[in-house]
């Protein structure tokens, strides 16, 4: 093989790679704020991508327009989830909030299931076929287009946490919750948004995703390892770290289904899972010690 | 020895506990078929909750990943008996060392660097994840297209080689059970047990009081991993069939620790009760389901989730912890469920 299909498939990885990461970057703030490992992140980004091909079937809405009103929907489902069922968790032992979202990821995955049936389902854009050729690199068009959205989203929420009032009160309940309660902040209020923005980030992601795959039901849990994967190597709760680890694995799975087979390429992203777990635990970019 | 096992235990607790060996003991005769196959699931599930029990519940180490022990038991046991006529009995004596070597290595890299808590529960999730997709290209077992053990029509049950009708089986993984019940009570009130609870509770402290607290992990996840690598065995030989698509799935782990935590973690009682309470309450779902005409795929599971989700936000404890108060019995165990 040339080089150039490596180059092409490197870069087709990283692209992909950028909207993992966009995916693990929700996860990433759910934890690092809500101390909560949310395991139905998969299942709610399967969400967002069947309303995306809705919308598209129904009304051929082009999942690039609906990216913000989707996030916004995905947004409320995380807000009003936390406020009413995962808050009451926050300070129970890890294994009964496993329990918690365990339930809630098998409610909707199997809902969907109902739904829409076990069938692939994908959307066909004008510019499904379309492409960029820069050099000997040839890129999909909807591939460049949800890499760069995901970019901006990024941008949007580093941003959002930096400057606003809101993030930075955010920060502060991760920070240290008890001084967040003493200055006086409704801790489980931000508890609700945070996960609400994480909520939104998957949403985003599952939207720009439904440009790239098809969606079933049953793909949740795959999303939700891969997320897992994602940020546990770029570092839990850093934003930049999810997206570094987002790249990377995609890029991974990329060149090893290329070099061997396709089905084994989730092996090789466990496989750095591993090695970052045990040489640098914090993640690549991660602060606080595991 | 059997002064220490019930040192301690209220009379009402021994008496609940012969009544509920005694009617699963008589349980054959008077359930069909059918029944006695949905009983030897929760059975399974009992013992590999009760195994988990003694990693997460009394030593406090969380692992979503147990399915790995119960595959590497599985496929070894069976490549042992497909290959070379091995029984499952011996199979054991070598699938259980390779359990919890597997456990050791775990344990040493994450123990050694400091993974802790939910980063060590997704480590032993990647480990599993790494054995499914790993046999599932290893030629040597068949990889995705499956291990088949041989079957046929057995005019008798051959307990040595594990073939047989559900009868046996049924009994095979009673008597499991009832080891495992007996061995975690044992491990409980001995040293070891103790220095679990106090590694539970508060690392740091165990720590300082001279607690190795790296060996005892160790021990807690090499003996969980040995205890659960029997469950794989029975899998592979009441089964017949092996994927790795199947065996090393991330189900399979949750399935293991949902009974343990719906019935109370770090009690005696809690996995067993919840391991009866789930399996109960998927059954009576396909049957009402079913009774109403219902088909839909998914319906079930859904009905399900609703149930556990019910579970955990009604009782943060499981539910033997508070039935154990109410029956007066709650000496069995230890007193408060998880930390």
């Amino acid at each position: 093989m040339s080089f150039a299909v490596y180059l092409n498939v490197a870069v087709a990885g990283i692209l992909t790679g950028l909207v993992y990461g966009l995916m693990a970057l929700g996860l990433s703030v759910i934890f690092g704020v809500v101390r909560i490992v949310n395991f139905a992140h998969g299942e709610m980004m399967s969400i967002a991508m069947y309303i995306a091909v809705v919308l598209f079937a129904a009304f051929h809405l082009d999942p690039l327009i609906m990216l913000v009103p989707i996030a916004a929907v995905m947004f409320v489902f995380g807000y009003v989830l936390q406020a009413s069922l995962i808050n009451p968790f926050v300070t129970r032992p890890e294994h009964s909030q496993f329990l918690l979202v365990v339930a809630l990821a098998l409610i909707i995955v199997n809902t969907l299931l109902i739904i829409f049936g076990p069938d692939a389902q994908s959307i066909q854009t004008s510019y499904a076929y379309d492409s960029f050729q820069v050099g000997p690199v040839i890129i999909d068009a909807s591939k460049v287009y949800a890499a760069a959205a995901a970019i901006v989203v990024t941008a949007a929420l580093f941003a959002f946490f930096r400057f606003s009032l809101f993030g930075k009160a955010i920060r502060a309940c991760a920070d240290n919750y008890t001084g967040a309660l003493v200055v006086g902040l409704d801790v489980k209020r931000f508890y609700a948004l945070t996960f609400g923005i994480g909520a939104a980030c998957v949403g985003a992601a599952g939207t720009m995703l439904s440009l790239i795959t098809d969606v079933t039901p049953m793909l949740g849990p795959t999303y939700t390892l891969l997320a897992f994967v994602i940020v546990i190597t770029g570092g839990l709760g850093s934003m930049a770290g999810a997206l570094i680890g987002g790249l990377l694995i995609g890029l991974t799975e990329a060149i090893a289904g290329l070099l061997f087979t396709p089905s084994a390429k989730s092996m090789f992203s466990f496989g750095i899972l591993v090695l970052v777990l045990l040489l640098r635990p914090q993640g690549i970019l991660g602060k606080r010690a595991a | 020895m059997i002064a220490r096992l019930t040192d301690g235990v209220a009379r009402p607790a021994l008496a609940l506990l012969a009544l509920v060996f005694a009617a699963l003991l008589i349980a054959p005769w008077i359930t069909n078929d059918y029944l006695l196959t949905v009983m030897i699931v929760a059975l399974y599930l009992a013992y590999t909750g009760q195994a988990w029990n003694i990693m997460m519940g009394f030593a406090g180490q969380l692992s979503l990943g147990n399915a790995i022990y119960a595959g590497l038991g599985a496929y070894v046991s069976a490549v042992l008996f497909t290959r070379y006529g091995i029984a499952p009995w011996i199979g054991l004596l070598a699938a259980a060392p390779v359990a919890a070597a597997c456990a050791a290595i775990i344990g040493f890299l994450a123990f050694r660097f400091g993974v802790a808590g939910v980063y060590f529960a997704i480590l032993t999730i990647a480990f599993a994840e790494f054995a499914r997709v790993g046999f599932d290209h290893l030629d040597f077992v068949h990889a995705s297209a499956g291990l088949f053990l041989p079957v046929s029509q057995y005019t008798h049950d051959d307990l040595w080689r594990l073939r047989g009708n559900p009868t046996m089986f049924y009994y095979v993984m009673l008597a499991a059970t009832a080891l495992a019940f007996l061995l975690s009570r044992l491990l409980l009130k001995s040293r070891i047990g103790y220095f679990w609870l106090a590694i539970r509770e508060d690392e740091h402290a165990a720590r300082a009081a001279g607690i190795d607290t790296f060996r005892y992990k160790m021990f807690a996840l090499m003996i969980s991993a040995a205890v659960t690598s029997f469950a794989g065995v029975f899998y592979a030989f009441f089964y017949n069939n092996l994927f790795p698509e199947q065996v090393f799935n991330i189900s399979q782990s949750i399935e293991m620790i949902l009974g343990p935590i719906i019935g109370g973690v770090g009690t005696l009682f809690g996995p067993v009760l919840g391991a009866f309470v789930l399996t109960g309450m998927a059954e009576s779902v396909t049957s009402i389901m079913s009774a109403f005409g219902f088909n839909l795929p998914g319906a079930k599971q859904v009905f399900y989730g609703i149930c556990l989700l019910l579970v955990v936000v009604a009782l943060p404890e499981g539910i033997w912890p508070p039935l154990a108060r109410r029956l007066g019995v709650d000496r069995t165990g230890i007193d408060k469920g998880g930390r």
